[in-house]
């Protein structure tokens, strides 16, 4: 294979440096004497390639909004080396075939690592358990479980869910929605929804359902991770339920750090996601939390839909966002009031995403691991404009927004699949093989 | 004014304006031609995706009183109950060459969307969306309050509101707030008028963060009849399935507690108007004798529903610019 | 912009008396008379009028006779132009069937407003005879329309300007005639 030497990097916003690259692992600068490419990277930003918990990329089932090698081609535009598909597919990502099938179509779109989730329950029905082991021990090696799009509503199944991961050191990652308080439901509850007349969604509902959860894993002693968190209450039980030493994870989105319900009164059903956007002291409260630590990562809930299911009036309209393509900006963006470094994007982006997921490949940039690195300019000016964007998805709901970072490099197992911001080859795993040769 | 979606839009100078405009327009029913020609080559759409025979037929009245050619679009029944998008109906409407898109749908904000989108390039009234807004409705109810606080006839031609608001009146809105696209008009448009509000409802019909409203809130009904001094109690339809969803135990309960009963009409001062956007459950939110008394202007409600769906018709299709 | 006055307060006066002397000469007497304003000033104006005339004829009730009529919602163009709120148009209680409609207006120009007037009246009722009185006639019509009985007939440019001034809108009465310094230019009233 290849090797290549990144040179002049500004690694994680601390150091000038170069970075090597062969194999499809990074190694010591010093032994790599006669590289095959060299990438000029000066004023440009190294961190370790961007893993995504939380992505929808709709195949099999919705090809018309997404399939996994258009996901994957957002995904490398947006810096991510590793995405994790959503199991809401038609059919159910509920068995090892329809993970392995996502799986192999991962590598056979190879602009990014593909990590299928599996289904909690069957069919995301929340009444009988999926085959956990089977989709654990599959060639996709599923270790985060979720119905999301759904919450595992049943505390009893719930309760399982949790205690039988831990045959596999498996996590289950909670969409927490109580469906009685949300019947109906088109976006937050507040003094919005109470003018617009549009049915409420109350952030009990979501607290409701991770204050539970956080009891539940502590009593059976497992991991929780709860999904694009979304109110201020939230992030406090999560504060609660860690410094009670509960293995809880958290997690925002890019849109709950940045918009607010205020943006409903449009009826532009652009701004219609699940959880709604909140209000502005709950985006507040997602900023301290990521800041503080309390929120671990960014998911992006990538969720395109066809235009014709946002084309329409707002109470028929699908709910989602796609964000990908847009992800590292608009964090960047959201938290330029905090003491928030490019080392922190990384931790929340990358590796701790890698390390909840089990991905020892990802999320470093440590001699030995994967290959895996993203080069950001941090001084681009750039409006968004989502028609230019590799996803399908057009329901970005950031559209003209200025943003001053810019994905210039993705660079997956050793090998670049965006140069200078475009999509080049994929990865030569597309022929056959592994990531590392 | 090329849209009306919501009364929050109006100024008072607009509202004023507006049923000025509706008084002129009680007068064509004293003519011995009953029709204006105001309209004449224009298209009205009514666009109902919910049915709401007695809206539609008030607007189509009007419509044609002012000599509009009338289409009645009805969901049911038509291709978008076959799965046609809003966005194809209403640029099909576009192509038929509607001027005016009058719009009634279950969903809050369809008519804003319409407007918004650059789908059509109509005028758009909303009709009643959702459980947001039903502005000619708080209008004509506006319209029908200035008439008897100015000692005017309830209805019809003839009266001396023109040019007033409703300073230093009270009025009384009471029952499902929370459901009504009538209440938040009226609040809004109440309160721009200079009138102070009033919301008489069961803590569960009341919208969340109710109290950054521009209104008073009881959910005692006698309570507040002791605290005000009426000028209009108007009276909400409640509908019966909402006991199913437990907004309330059952209908008797609702009734006493919320209802406009005898013993409370009986307390009620000389001058309260009564008022109703229909249709009623008698017997559940009102009662007859109330329905059925002299203060009742719930018939008058309906027939100033006419006049100034022409005034607002003939506001979103005259005149390139301005308002009144 | 130059400005010349046409009529005093006394000469308006005078034309007003002399109007009011000719309607009940034509109309022999005051029977079955209806006297019109169209707003704004032919309202005050047609006021006057019937004021003379029941000074005039003893037994006249001005309240049985005396009127207004707008014309906005028939007028040509609606379609255009800004949005116009209508005037209040109020018909004596008697009606105008049969009745003798004299309409009063204070300049007749293009005569696009009596034609609009005239829709007005067929659609409220059936008159036996419709007269037209204006204060001034400024000549240029664009519709086959001559007024019956006239103030003043004044020869006029188009680009010129006149104007009415009535005490009760305008706190005196006079009648100018204005026009522009320059040719082509613009006057200070649109």
């Amino acid at each position: 294979m290849t090797s290549l030497l990144i040179r002049g990097a500004n690694i994680l916003g601390q150091e000038v440096g170069d970075i090597a690259i062969s194999d499809g692992r990074f190694v010591d600068v010093t032994t790599l004497t006669s590289p095959d490419e060299v990438i000029d990277a000066t004023g440009l930003i190294a961190l370790p390639g961007l893993v995504d918990l939380h992505a929808h990329l709709r195949e099999p089932g919705r090809e018309d909004a997404e399939t996994v090698l258009t996901g994957s081609q957002s995904a490398a535009r947006g810096g991510f080396t590793a995405v994790h598909a959503m199991a809401n597919t038609a059919p159910v990502a509920d068995t090892a075939g329809v993970v392995e099938q996502v799986y192999h179509l991962g590598r056979e779109a190879g602009y990014t690592e593909v990590v299928p989730i599996g289904a909690v329950t069957v069919g995301q029905k929340g009444t009988q358990l999926a085959e956990l082991g089977a989709m654990a021990r599959s060639a996709a090696g599923v270790t985060i479980f979720s119905d999301d799009g759904l919450c595992v509503f049943d505390p009893l199944i719930m309760r399982r869910a949790l205690e039988y991961v831990k045959t596999f050191d498996g996590v289950i990652a909670q969409h927490s929605q109580e469906p009685r308080l949300t019947e109906g439901a088109q976006m937050n509850e507040g003094v919005v929804s109470a003018e617009l007349g549009l049915p409420g969604w109350p952030a009990v509902a979501e607290e409701a359902i991770i204050a539970r959860d956080i009891l539940l894993a502590e009593h059976v002693g497992s991991r929780l991770h709860i999904c694009h968190l979304s109110t201020k209450g939230a992030v406090d039980l999560v504060r609660w339920g860690k410094s009670r030493g509960v293995q809880v994870t958290a997690e925002v989105t890019p849109h709950h750090l940045m918009l607010t319900d205020e943006l409903v009164r449009s009826f532009d059903p652009v701004y219609k996601v699940n959880p709604p956007l909140r209000t502005q002291a709950d985006v507040d409260a997602v900023r301290a939390g990521l800041a503080d630590g309390t929120i671990d990562i960014v998911g992006t809930d990538h969720a395109p839909h066809p235009s014709e299911h946002k084309c329409c009036e707002w109470t028929a309209a699908a709910m989602g966002m796609v964000g990908m393509e847009t992800a590292l900006p608009i964090v960047v963006e959201a938290m330029t009031d905090y003491d928030f470094g490019w080392a922190d994007i990384a931790r929340v982006m990358s590796r701790t995403p890698a390390e909840i997921s089990g991905l020892r490949e990802q999320g470093s940039l440590e001699i030995g691991t994967g290959a895996n690195l993203v080069l950001v300019d941090p001084e681009a000016s750039e409006r968004i404009t989502p028609g230019a964007h590799a996803t399908m998805g057009r329901n970005n709901p950031f559209a003209g927004i200025e943003v001053s970072s810019r994905i210039v490099h993705t660079i997956l197992y050793g090998h670049r699949v965006v140069t200078d911001s475009q999509l080049s080859d994929p990865h030569p795993i597309t022929r056959g093989g592994t990531w590392i040769a | 004014m090329k849209h009306l979606l919501s009364t929050a839009d109006l100024s008072r100078g607009d509202a004023i304006g507006l049923l000025d405009v509706a008084e002129e327009m009680t007068q064509v029913s004293t003519h011995s031609v009953k029709k204006l020609p105001v309209l004449r080559g224009h298209t009205v759409v009514n666009l109902f995706f919910e049915d709401s025979t007695r809206t539609r037929i008030s607007f189509e009245a009007a419509a044609k009183r002012l000599s509009a050619d009338v289409i009645n679009f009805s969901a049911k029944g038509s291709s978008v109950s076959k799965g046609e998008s809003l966005q194809d109906t209403a640029q099909t409407l576009g192509a038929m060459g509607a001027d005016a898109v009058v719009v009634r749908h279950n969903g809050s904000g369809t008519p804003y969307r319409l407007a918004t989108t650059g789908w059509i390039d109509a005028g758009v009234v909303n009709a009643g969306d959702g459980t947001h807004e039903h502005p000619t409705q708080a209008l004509l109810d506006s319209f029908t309050l200035r008439r008897t606080l100015t000692g005017s006839p309830a209805s019809g031609p003839g009266g001396n509101a023109r040019g007033t608001d409703l300073a230093s009146t009270t009025v009384a809105v009471v029952g499902d707030i929370l459901h009504s696209r009538v209440a938040r008009s009226n609040v809004h448009l109440l309160t721009t008028l200079g009138a102070r509000v009033v919301l008489i409802a069961p803590p569960t019909l009341l919208p969340w963060g109710v109290e950054t409203w521009p209104a008073e809130v009881f959910y005692d009904f006698d309570e507040a009849l002791d605290a005000h001094d009426f000028d209009a109690v108007m009276m909400l339809r409640v509908q019966f399935e909402r006991m199913h969803q437990s907004f309330f135990p059952n209908t008797r309960e609702y009734s006493r507690l919320w209802g406009m009963t005898s013993a409370r009409y009986n307390r009620l001062p000389e001058h309260t108007a009564i008022m109703h956007p229909g249709p009623m459950n008698r017997g559940f939110e009102i009662c007859a004798q109330a329905a059925d008394s002299p203060r009742a202007v719930i018939l008058n409600q309906v027939e100033n529903g006419v006049a100034v769906r022409m005034a607002v018709l003939y506001s979103l299709l005259t005149g390139k610019e301005g308002a009144l | 912009m130059r400005v010349r006055t046409v009529l005093n307060a006394d000469e308006i006066s005078r034309a007003i008396t002399r109007i009011a002397h000719e309607i009940l000469e034509s109309n022999k007497g005051a029977g079955d008379l209806t006297i019109l304003g169209i707003p704004t000033r032919g309202v005050p104006l047609a006021q006057r009028l019937t004021a003379k005339i029941a000074d005039i004829e003893p037994g006249v009730d001005p309240a049985q006779i005396c009127g207004s009529l707008d014309i906005t919602m028939y007028r040509d163009d609606l379609r255009h132009g800004k949005l116009r709120a209508p005037e209040p148009t109020h018909i004596p209680s008697g009606g105008i069937d049969g009745r003798t409609v004299v309409l009063v207006d204070d300049v007749l120009f293009s005569g696009r407003t009596i034609r609009a007037a005239l829709d007005a009246i067929a659609d409220i009722g059936r008159p036996a005879a419709v007269r037209l009185a204006v204060l001034v006639d400024r000549g240029h019509r664009s519709l086959p329309i001559r007024a019956d009985h006239v103030g003043k007939n004044l020869p006029t440019a188009v680009d010129e300007r006149v104007f009415v001034g009535l005490a009760e809108i305008d706190g005196e009465d006079t009648v100018t005639i204005s026009w522009p310094e320059t040719a082509g230019a613009e006057g200070d009233q649109a």
